[in-house]
């Protein structure tokens, strides 16, 4: 694509999502990324809790179904088949939030890998690597998700897989800035004197150098994922009905919210929640992983 | 140059056109029982689809077929309701365009100034609070936020009606508010991050200071100052209307729209793949056209490229 008619660095920079390589950090007040930090250490302890209180949150009785929020013993009230809202979210936290983690992990372990041959190689590696990520990125990846796990069907692991996929075309694109601009200088050059394998060149000296992009993007892929994966649930793809997911608990939320709001409300709060709390972490962590500030 | 961009363009939509194609093929299931649906089958209908859809045929053969017929605008037959996909698609075209154009308007007419304020006061208390909510819409998705609007506006308050279309050109744009309103929450504070950034960017610029030092007052500084900051504004305002595309489908669904993005979702569901191939391949052509008339907009507003396009 020629230089001239590629999109300007700020529009890629501040459009977010995709190719965030050029974003711009904000400053949080301290207060704000405290509460965040408290969200998601609650977050987690939900998620080892989950296995726990699953079996007890799954259970049904439509004798209590669609009690009120309020409600002694069941202080969210209860959903259509009368499971409890409160431990439905605790035990959904598990399904909304491990598949994200992992879709974050699995495409920036794939992004370092790839982008780092296309970087560092570049030639046909670049030009290949590069296309397929032109490929996926051609797309939004929601629609492309409910394309393909809808006509494939599949389990959640496979949704799954098929995120880090979809996901790993914008780290493919940051780690290949990144190595290329750290290809160029001379600590790169005098390795290469050395002799020292391209392998460890480019996984032992610029790995360590571009891992903090990588980590601050993998942050901001969690919240992306978090969103994506709890879309696909609440069409009805990539969780089976009646499993605890919040994505899940909004879909059959919807059906009764004139009854209890907090059907509906406790899973969407939890995910505006939980992804802005994120990105807040990862805005504050951009800074402090790049030593003194150098980009 | 140009017509090399146009090219790649052609050529990415051709190569996502046989991936769209092999959807049908790589879908598990047999292929004859998948494009019968849940209907009995006899020897008689499975021959029938097989020749309807030209199955004995080299699969190269079959892809070119069903491509040209999506150019001269046979997109096939529905396997749900064995009706034409081409007049399934326009029937539904009129919501979704209605509901992303009003979606799209409130997020410009909302977001621009509020971006552009914000940056011409720095670290102040309107461009913290900005900061705040774009993080809200950035990160929450359209459909919580659909629910939490429908049940606060139309369910408890009762000032929206909860779902349907409406008659009349008032009354149906009365039933999009909430809707468009979801959609341009997430659209806007991706607006007012960008128009915030290229503000910045400019009010930084030297000729900024030097138009300062030479006593322009300051009218005419922001005069010129949001004009150079358009440009970015302009071309990332055009590739945000992809953003769209996903959230219309999820926001169509929450809202019981009839629009292209619920077609898309009841046809996923039901696996009717004729749908879901026409719905991809329409808009993947939709979204490689914005990005190429994005690029095209570039060239014209930004003097400095045009000139060296012009003389490369």
């Amino acid at each position: 694509m020629s230089a001239a008619l590629t999109r300007s660095g700020v529009v890629a920079g501040a459009l977010g999502g995709r190719g965030r390589a050029g974003r711009t950090a904000r400053r949080w007040p301290a207060a704000s990324v405290a509460v965040s930090l408290t969200l998601l250490a609650l977050a987690v302890l939900a998620v080892l809790l989950s296995p726990v209180v699953s079996e007890q949150a799954l259970a049904q009785d439509i004798m209590l179904a669609r009690l009120p929020i309020g409600t002694p013993e069941h202080l969210l009230g209860t959903d259509e088949l009368g499971r409890d809202v409160l431990l439905l979210s605790v035990a959904g936290s598990a399904s909304s939030l491990v598949g994200p983690f992992c879709i974050a992990l699995g495409s920036a372990v794939l992004g370092l890998l790839l982008g780092s041959l296309a970087g560092y190689h570049r030639g046909v590696t670049d030009a290949v690597i590069g296309r397929w990520s032109d490929l996926l990125l051609a797309l939004p990846v929601v629609l492309v998700a409910i394309v393909v796990a809808g006509v494939f069907g599949g389990g959640y692991w496979w949704t799954v897989a098929l995120l880090i996929v979809l996901f790993s075309a914008s780290d493919i694109r940051i780690v290949r800035a990144a190595v290329t601009e750290q290809a160029a200088l001379p600590y790169v050059e005098s390795a290469q004197v050395l002799g020292l394998s391209s392998r460890r060149i480019m996984f032992g000296h610029i790995l360590p150098n571009v891992l903090p992009l990588a980590v601050t993007n993998m942050l901001l892929n969690a919240a992306m994922a978090i969103v994506a994966l709890s879309s696909l649930s609440f069409l009805g793809l990539g969780v089976a009905a009646g499993s605890a997911d919040w994505g899940r608990q909004l879909a059959d939320g919807r059906a009764i919210m004139a009854d209890n709001p907090a059907a509906l409300f406790a899973p969407a709060l939890l995910i505006i929640a939980v992804a802005c709390a994120i990105n807040v972490v990862g805005d504050w962590l951009l800074p402090r992983l790049t030593i003194g500030g150098r980009r | 140059m140009l017509a090399l961009r146009i090219l790649g363009t052609l050529a990415l939509l051709i190569v996502l056109s046989m991936l769209i194609f092999l959807l049908l093929y790589l879908a598990p299931g047999d292929l004859v029982k998948n494009l019968l649906g849940i209907r009995n089958t006899s020897p008689e209908m499975i021959a029938q689809v097989r020749a309807q859809y030209g199955l004995d045929l080299p699969l190269h053969e079959q892809y070119l077929a069903w491509l040209g017929g999506v150019v001269s605008g046979d997109f096939g037959t529905s396997i749900r309701n064995q009706t034409p996909v081409g007049a399934l698609l326009l029937d539904r075209l009129g919501v979704t365009l209605l509901l992303s154009g009003l979606a799209f308007a409130l997020a410009v007419v909302v977001a621009v100034p509020l971006g552009a304020a914000s940056a011409f006061r720095q670290g102040g208390a309107l461009d913290r609070g900005i900061s705040g909510f774009s993080i809200l819409g950035l990160s929450a998705p359209s459909f919580a936020v659909g629910l939490l609007l429908l049940y606060v506006f139309a369910v408890a308050l009762r000032w929206f009606p909860i779902y349907g279309v409406g008659d009349g050109l008032a009354d149906t744009l009365w039933h999009l508010m909430l809707p468009a309103a979801t959609i341009a929450i997430g659209l806007g504070a991706i607006l007012v991050k960008l128009t915030r950034t290229a503000t910045l960017r400019e009010l930084t610029s030297d000729y900024v200071t030097f138009a300062r030092a030479r006593g322009l007052t300051r009218a005419q500084v922001v005069r010129l100052v949001l004009r150079n900051a358009a440009i970015p504004v302009v071309t990332g305002a055009g590739l945000v209307l992809t953003f769209m595309v996903g959230s219309t489908v999820l926001v169509e669904t929450v809202f019981a729209l009839p629009g292209v993005g619920m077609l898309l979702q009841e046809s996923v569901l039901f696996k009717d793949v004729p749908v879901v191939q026409a719905l991809t391949l329409a808009i993947a052509a939709v979204i490689a056209v914005i990005a190429l008339a994005v690029d095209l907009l570039y060239l014209l507003l930004d003097p400095r490229v045009r000139h060296r396009e012009l003389a490369s």
